[in-house]
């Protein structure tokens, strides 16, 4: 499969798509009082945002970028934002999947009467901004930019119930990503002074450079420790489960798509863009990331199981979920890093569908623990059938879109002669297996208690939860449906690996 | 005209400061319109030449038609013009703001105290534009005076820390006067040009030597650079708002301008990092200052004394900045120097406007209500606190960014992990008030909610909120402060 060489075309529109969020903010904050008008600016902004992204997804199948080139953010280095195929892919997701958070949002505040509404929804702007930000950021030091503003722009929603618990994840969540945040830009600096530009290249940036062992290692590790606490790798993860705290449609969009996926998404720029696979190769790096990625695996997924709390296990599930996209990334293979990107968008849409089950859970009967859900399918059969769904995908079992990903996967492991990878990839199916169907068998198959005259959650957030659930299916049938997410993936992963970039 | 203009602003600001007890000597308050109008002057004056010196390079400016190293020269090269107009900048803002609050804080005293300011500032722009030893001694002096009344007008305590600042601030200038001394009998000039020209023929000299030490060692007094820093904290505490917030973002970098000229524009590079190793201790006891100063800011619970603190850790950046000795080092350094001037001015009018409604600036009893009273200070707290902390796109970013590529380019690893550290201290010290500020609920009766938000007069409001807007626009457009200005700042032969 050849690529054309891909060109680039001076536009707007990634701009745009970046600032329509913000634009919403003090919209947002003006008509605070005024609920369903306040509300308007946010589906209006999410709506809008999701359209600027899929008019560039045209270019990006065609191997045209759309780039907007600002000013300089420091000598040499431009703020530029560039809808690559990568960046679309992400983008697509992210605001995609805003569009169902934000209605299931106003069904979750309103069905528990929320205090300082209005700060939610502005903040939760602020981080779409930031998380499109992250995925068209043309070069390191506008993808630093971005990364750190998320990481303000979470904080609001982490702390929201502002009760000593919420406050005390908010501080952990701080430490966490701040610190994180330190480290990727001491790594930039010292791309900068190695290479003397930032630019995101597929195939990477080191190449033709002469380059000592010690140092390329060094900067990976800082490199990965900046990116890898928001892609929540072992022992980075802990501030994921605490930050559980937060309300779960935030857990929903940010803790299992936005937030956690800009991590693994820098990962992967890092591997593909920055470092290069040669480079990769060449200093053993991919080795190191592919023994983090399967310990996580393990460990989480083994953690997972122990959790009562359903937003915990949850958490747990998500951070093992997100290192086989890091497994992805550390194969070195076209397949696996097809893979790796496909599982950013189907755990995405899988994960998704959990949270908002959970919500609705939480806002109709005020219940968090598995063990208090014995029989709630009958009251919420939607909502517990959306949750089936999920968590069969999940354990990466057909027809559901986690089989695909995961398949992927499998396949790039045993291309690459890997058993252990292999084996990972199998244990971590049964695991899943394991720490979700107990819930599944437990709302249907046990006995209810207390639950006379409950019913589903109010449709604001039984229809997000039924169409997320939805997607998962048809892209587990159609993985190339609607977004050609298969084929942009393809497509970024050709360019990675046979250097198909300018 | 274009190079009388480079003496003028120290001129504008000295006529003014006698002016204003005349004027204002029947009617009070226009000390303050006399004050700004003397001020804008003088910022006129130092945008002209900063335009003057970026489109037709340097000015030399002799005075009295008396040629060097005779006469006293005025040199407006970048440095100084960018100096200039950052000091006045800040300056200006902080007067606006000065409009209620000094008629508070110092009833009936407003005609001197206004005349005083001018003096000030008079003081720095000398300093900051002579191209001569002893004429810049004799502006530090004038300065200096200048702030111990500045001081000495605040709280109870503060005529004490006005005192200590005044024997300290006495050594330092000793200790400045004495290397002047020793370097004019080894030279026999006091011209800053004429003694970089002399002092190849005899770096290696004793008296050279030892001339240098006690002029840095002098001026780090006045810069407070860490250990010498013990007159800050009380100073800036107990000082007026005002006094506090014109001091502190430009004070202590009159000290780091000098020590930059000392040691680049008229010893070189070479000199004082490989003949006397001066760039190395200036950069060690600088990190030592940053997490000092950082840790120190933690402990406290005043409001103002914390940022006293912080002031030191940051000064510990311009130090550190200065004491890499390599170009992304000393551009690190002098936008700091703008960047940090403009971030602690609009934390020090925010606890102005603290104690300007609530009469105090205890960190303790900040909660909701005083966010609920006055949400656009709150903002503009946010704003700078997050600038502090160094989050894009404000300008504490791009100063840590920069001086993060000189510790890299130099290898000084230590110094780049202490830079870093640095941040996540400045974010526990900042975000525990944040937090006090948008989620600590008003305990007990005593602070009834107000429906109504009671903010500060626009007067106050305005020129804190205008730094607060300066910290995200100019470090989103801090390429073109360093392409078009800073970069040309850089002296001949660093690197």
């Amino acid at each position: 499969m050849t690529m054309n060489p891909a060109e680039t075309y001076g536009s707007v529109l990634p701009l745009l798509a970046v600032l329509v969020s913000l634009a919403a903010v003090p919209l947002i904050l003006i008509f605070g009082r005024q609920r369903n008008l306040r509300e308007f600016w946010t589906i209006a902004a999410s709506a809008t945002k999701f359209a600027l992204v899929l008019s560039l997804l045209p270019g990006a199948l065609a191997g045209r970028s759309a780039e907007t080139l600002l000013f300089d953010i420091s000598p040499g280095v431009s703020l530029a934002l560039k809808a690559d195929p990568f960046g679309v892919f992400f983008a697509l997701i992210a605001s995609g999947l805003w569009i169902f958070t934000s209605f299931y949002s106003i069904g979750y505040v309103r069905g528990l009467d929320e205090h300082k509404q209005t700060r939610y929804f502005a903040s939760f702007a602020v981080c779409l901004s930031a998380t499109i930000g992250i995925a068209f950021a043309a070069n390191l030091l506008t993808f630093v930019l971005f990364y750190e503003i998320l990481t303000i722009a979470t904080y609001p929603l982490v702390i929201h119930k502002e009760t000593p618990v919420a406050i005390s994840a908010g501080r952990k969540y701080l430490l966490y990503t701040l610190s994180a945040g330190l480290l990727l830009i001491a790594a930039t600096a010292i791309t900068y002074h190695i290479t003397g530009r930032l630019d995101f290249r597929a195939g990477g940036i080191f190449g033709g450079l002469s380059l000592s062992a010690e140092t390329v290692r060094i900067l990976f590790l800082l490199f990965l420790g900046g990116v890898g606490v928001k892609a929540s790798i072992m022992p980075l993860h802990s501030w994921l489960p605490t930050a559980m705290a937060a309300p779960t449609p935030v857990s929903a969009l940010l803790h299992a798509v936005a937030v956690v996926k800009s991590g693994v998404f820098g990962v992967i720029r890092v591997v593909g863009f920055v470092f290069g696979p040669d480079v990769m190769r060449r200093f053993g790096l991919g080795t190191i990331l592919v023994i983090f990625a399967g310990v996580t695996i393990v460990l989480a997924s083994l953690m997972a199981l122990k959790q009562d709390n359903l937003k915990r296990r949850l958490a747990y599930s998500t951070v093992a979920h997100l290192s086989y996209i890091v497994l992805g990334a550390g194969l070195l293979s076209s397949a696996a890093l097809t893979g790796g990107m496909l599982h950013i968008a189907f755990h995405a849409t899988m994960k998704i569908t959990l949270f908002f089950c959970a919500g609705a859970i939480y806002v109709n009967l005020h219940r968090e623990n598995i063990s208090e859900l014995d029989g709630i399918g009958r009251a919420m059969p939607w909502t517990m059938g959306a949750f089936t769904v999920a968590a069969i995908g999940l354990a990466g079992l057909p027809p559901i879109n986690g089989f695909v990903s995961k398949w992927y996967l499998g396949f790039a492991a045993a291309q690459a002669d890997q058993p252990i990878v292999l084996f990972i990839l199998v244990l971590s199916g049964l695991l899943n297996a394991a720490y979700f169907f107990p819930i599944v068998h437990r709302a249907f198959f046990r006995p209810a208690q207390n639950l006379e005259g409950k019913k589903e959650a109010s449709p604001a957030m039984v229809v997000p939860i039924v169409i997320t659930a939805a997607l998962s299916i048809v892209f587990g049938l159609y993985p190339d449906l609607f977004f050609r997410f298969y084929h942009l993936a393809m497509s970024v992963a050709t360019q990675i690996f046979t250097g198909a970039a300018p | 005209m274009l190079h009388s203009a480079a003496a003028l602003s120290p001129i504008v600001l000295l006529g003014t400061a006698i002016l204003t007890p005349l004027i204002a000597f029947k009617k009070r308050q226009l000390a303050f319109y006399t004050a700004v109008l003397g001020l804008l002057g003088a910022l006129g004056v130092s945008v002209f030449n900063l335009i003057t010196v970026l489109v037709h390079g340097t000015v030399h400016y002799h005075f009295g038609g008396w040629p060097p190293p005779i006469g006293i020269e005025y040199v407006l090269d970048p440095l100084s013009a960018f100096l200039t107009l950052v000091i006045n900048t800040i300056a200006l803002v902080v007067l606006i703001h000065s409009y209620r609050v000094v008629p508070r804080e110092t009833p009936g005293r407003e005609m001197a105290y206004y005349a005083v300011v001018m003096l000030l500032l008079c003081g720095f722009n000398g300093i900051v534009l002579t191209g001569d030893f002893f004429n810049l001694y004799v502006f530090l002096e004038i300065s200096s005076l200048a702030l111990y009344g500045l001081i000495a007008v605040g709280e109870k305590p503060a005529p004490v820390a006005a005192f200590r600042y005044l024997i300290m601030g006495t050594v330092g200038a000793s200790f400045y006067l004495l290397g002047i001394g020793f370097v004019f009998v080894s030279t026999g000039s006091l011209n800053m040009a004429d003694i970089q020209a002399i002092l190849p023929q005899m770096s290696q000299q004793p008296t050279v030597i030892v001339g240098l030490s006690l002029m840095v060692i002098g001026m780090a007094i006045k810069m407070a650079l860490f250990p010498l820093h013990g007159w800050l904290p009380d100073a800036y505490t107990y000082a007026p708002s005002t006094s506090a917030a014109l001091v502190a973002p430009t004070g202590t970098k009159i000290g780091a301008y000098v020590i930059i000229r000392i040691l680049f524009f008229v010893f070189g590079v070479s000199f004082v990092s490989r003949v006397l190793p001066v760039t190395e201790v200036l950069a060690w006891l600088s990190a030592a200052g940053i997490v000092f100063g950082s840790v120190l800011a933690i402990a406290q619970r005043e409001f103002k004394r914390m940022l006293a603190y912080s002031s030191v850790a940051q000064i510990g950046y311009i130090g550190l900045g200065i004491g890499l000795a390599n170009p992304a080092g000393l551009i690190g350094a002098v936008l700091h120097v703008l960047n940090h001037g403009l971030m602690k001015a609009c934390l020090f009018l925010v606890s102005g406007n603290f104690r300007y409604r609530l009469g105090h600036s205890d960190i303790g009893r900040f909660d909701q209500s005083t966010r609920r009273r006055m949400p656009w200070t709150s903002a503009a707290f946010t704003a700078a606190a997050l600038s502090m902390v160094g989050i894009p796109p404000t300008v504490g970013f791009f100063s840590k960014w920069y001086l993060a590529l000189g510790t890299i380019a130099g290898s000084r690893w230590l110094f780049l992990a202490v830079i870093l550290l640095s941040s996540l201290l400045n974010a526990v010290y900042f975000f525990r008030i944040l937090e006090k500020l948008y989620m600590k609920n008003p305990s007990g009766e005593a602070a009834p909610r107000e429906a109504r938000s009671r903010e500060v007069p626009v007067s106050m409001l305005a020129p804190t909120l205008i730094l607060a807007a300066a910290l995200v626009l100019l470090g989103l457009l801090n390429a073109f402060i360093v392409k078009g200005i800073v970069t040309r700042v850089l002296p001949a032969g660093l690197l």
